[in-house]
């Protein structure tokens, strides 16, 4: 594998949890969370707020360390090998992360210092991916300039850069009008066919799944289903995600005040 | 991790550091008021009160304003390295930090790289303020401008260590003002930045006296004052040598997500 190339060749997952759990004192953040991902698969986490999703990716990303269970990318364990599993993720935080009084070329090459990439290389990559979001010729622009989908185009480039074989996006759409939203969702949908990238992508807004190859609910830190959307949809014995999803997490609820 | 690499991502840290400095177009500025108020108001109205006898490393009697400098330097390496906790701390409500943090490199490397960038611009501040001494002829040997470089880089790595393990602890922008009035001005006025030691043992002072000779603050002000001379003051060094390596490593298991502080600091969401 090339040192800044991590798309993944292997047959195994890209992406294994298997058994995490996460608590924060008393309260439960995740628990016993199993799923994978596979090469060019568009997954969708789905769960209302406070369902664990931010948890699972700050645990994907090493920000935190599961209580148990193992977390293995592109066959490194992040809590063993975090170094060689990072450098195979690309990340685009809920939060922007982008430096808004520098450029956008300087955001994206401070990145590619970061992941080791040369300058030669670094030059072309962020010249491809800006040229593919059609903001090439704004590469002298400060952040702060941009408008909010724009900087999103902005931290999803830098997300690509170092080639990933993961994508995590955390609701990543959040704060973008409806065009703006469904463009970032049909870019990255690509992404898993033109490129080999699988994609877990965090969200709450249903109508963003309806594509997607696997769909994941997590609801209180419980894993409620793991499957395509249109076994969900029948599985729950409805007429769509949406539906699908509010039935889920509903009677999930239902079921936590009964059984309290 | 590969050598390459490490340069590369130190370069971009360093420079991004710089750049932030270069933008912020007053903060050279107000790093220099401050000691320079010390220097310029302060020490010129009391340098008949507090006037120095012949001690070590100086072996003739100094002005006041001669014997301040090395304190003064302290302080603007105190301040940088609380500066660079704040910037942390900044980094990571504005969620920088997670995309440090996320990076393909060892943690401790991480805050290494922080910390050599905070170190960088602290000298550079440092050197600033001996061009404003030498602009207003306080009379320091030239050559200490040279010997005095190590201590300098030294102190102000051990400073701004101090400063990242408190930014583990420090949640939000607003607690700068306690770091300022818990840490910042007793490490100062605690110390030998102001005047000597033995004045504090003659007014019978002897806690403060105890306090300021295991400040680590007064033996980088010590070193730098014994460096500006030529000499070498090896108890000041092993005290600073040694905070470096305690402060350094409470921060790196502070920032360690196996163990330490940051651990405490999620939420569920």
């Amino acid at each position: 594998m090339n040192q800044n190339n991590h798309s993944y060749k292997s047959s195994h997952p890209v992406l294994q949890v298997s058994s995490v759990s996460k608590s924060y004192g008393k309260r439960k953040a995740l628990d016993e969370i199993t799923m994978q991902i596979n090469a060019s698969e568009f997954v969708a986490l789905l769960g209302p707020n406070g369902a664990g999703k931010t948890t699972l990716f700050q645990l994907l990303t090493g920000l935190f360390v599961a209580d148990n269970g193992s977390i293995i990318i592109q066959d490194f364990d992040i809590r063993h090998h975090a170094v060689r599993a990072l450098a195979g993720i690309g990340i685009v935080f809920q939060q922007a992360t982008l430096d808004l009084d520098l450029t956008i070329g300087a955001n994206l090459r401070l990145h590619t210092n970061l992941h080791g990439i040369n300058k030669k290389e670094s030059q072309n990559r962020i010249h491809k991916e800006l040229e593919r979001l059609d903001l090439i010729a704004r590469i002298n622009d400060t952040v702060r300039s941009l408008s909010g989908g724009n900087k999103r185009k902005v931290e999803l480039a830098r997300a690509l850069l170092h080639q990933p074989g993961l994508l995590l996006m955390d609701e990543a759409s959040i704060g973008l009008d409806p065009a703006s939203r469904q463009s970032l969702v049909n870019y990255v949908r690509e992404l898993c066919s033109d490129r080999n990238v699988a994609v877990l992508w965090a969200t709450h807004l249903v109508d963003e799944v309806e594509h997607a190859d696997k769909v994941v609910v997590l609801n209180h830190g419980k894993l409620l289903a793991d499957t395509t959307p249109e076994q969900l949809i029948n599985q729950t014995d409805t007429a769509g995600i949406h539906e699908a999803f509010l039935k889920l997490t509903n009677n999930k609820q239902e079921n936590r005040e009964i059984s309290a | 991790m590969k050598l390459g690499h490490a340069i590369m991502a130190l370069q971009a840290i360093c420079g991004r550091e710089i750049n932030k400095f270069v933008r912020q177009r007053g903060r050279l500025f107000s790093a220099l008021v401050r000691p320079a108020l010390w220097l310029f108001v302060f020490a010129v109205g009391f340098q008949n009160v507090l006037g120095i006898s012949i001690m070590e490393p100086y072996d003739t009697y100094i002005v006041y304003q001669v014997y301040i400098v090395p304190g003064l330097l302290g302080i603007i390496l105190l301040f940088n390295g609380m500066q660079s906790s704040l910037a942390m701390v900044y980094d990571r409500e504005m969620g920088l930090m997670r995309l440090l943090l996320t990076s393909p490199l060892p943690r401790w490397y991480l805050l290494l790289m922080k910390l050599i960038a905070g170190t960088v611009l602290s000298v550079i501040q440092a050197y600033a303020f001996l061009i404003l001494c030498a602009i207003f002829q306080i009379e320091l040997p030239w050559s200490g401008w040279f010997y005095a470089l190590p201590a300098l880089i030294l102190g102000a790595m051990m400073l701004g260590a101090i400063g990242l393990a408190l930014s583990v602890y420090i949640k939000q922008l607003e607690n700068f003002a306690g770091t300022m009035n818990f840490v910042i001005f007793p490490m100062f006025f605690v110390s030998s930045a102001l005047y000597p030691l033995w004045k504090l043992e003659d007014a019978g002072a002897d806690i403060l006296h105890l306090l300021a000779m295991y400040n680590p603050f007064t033996h980088v002000v010590q070193l730098i004052r014994f460096a500006f001379y030529g000499q070498f003051n090896s108890t000041s060094f092993g005290v600073v040598t040694f905070c470096l390596i305690v402060f350094f490593s409470l921060a790196v298991w502070g920032y360690d997500p196996q163990r330490g502080m940051t651990l405490r600091k999620g939420k569920p969401g």
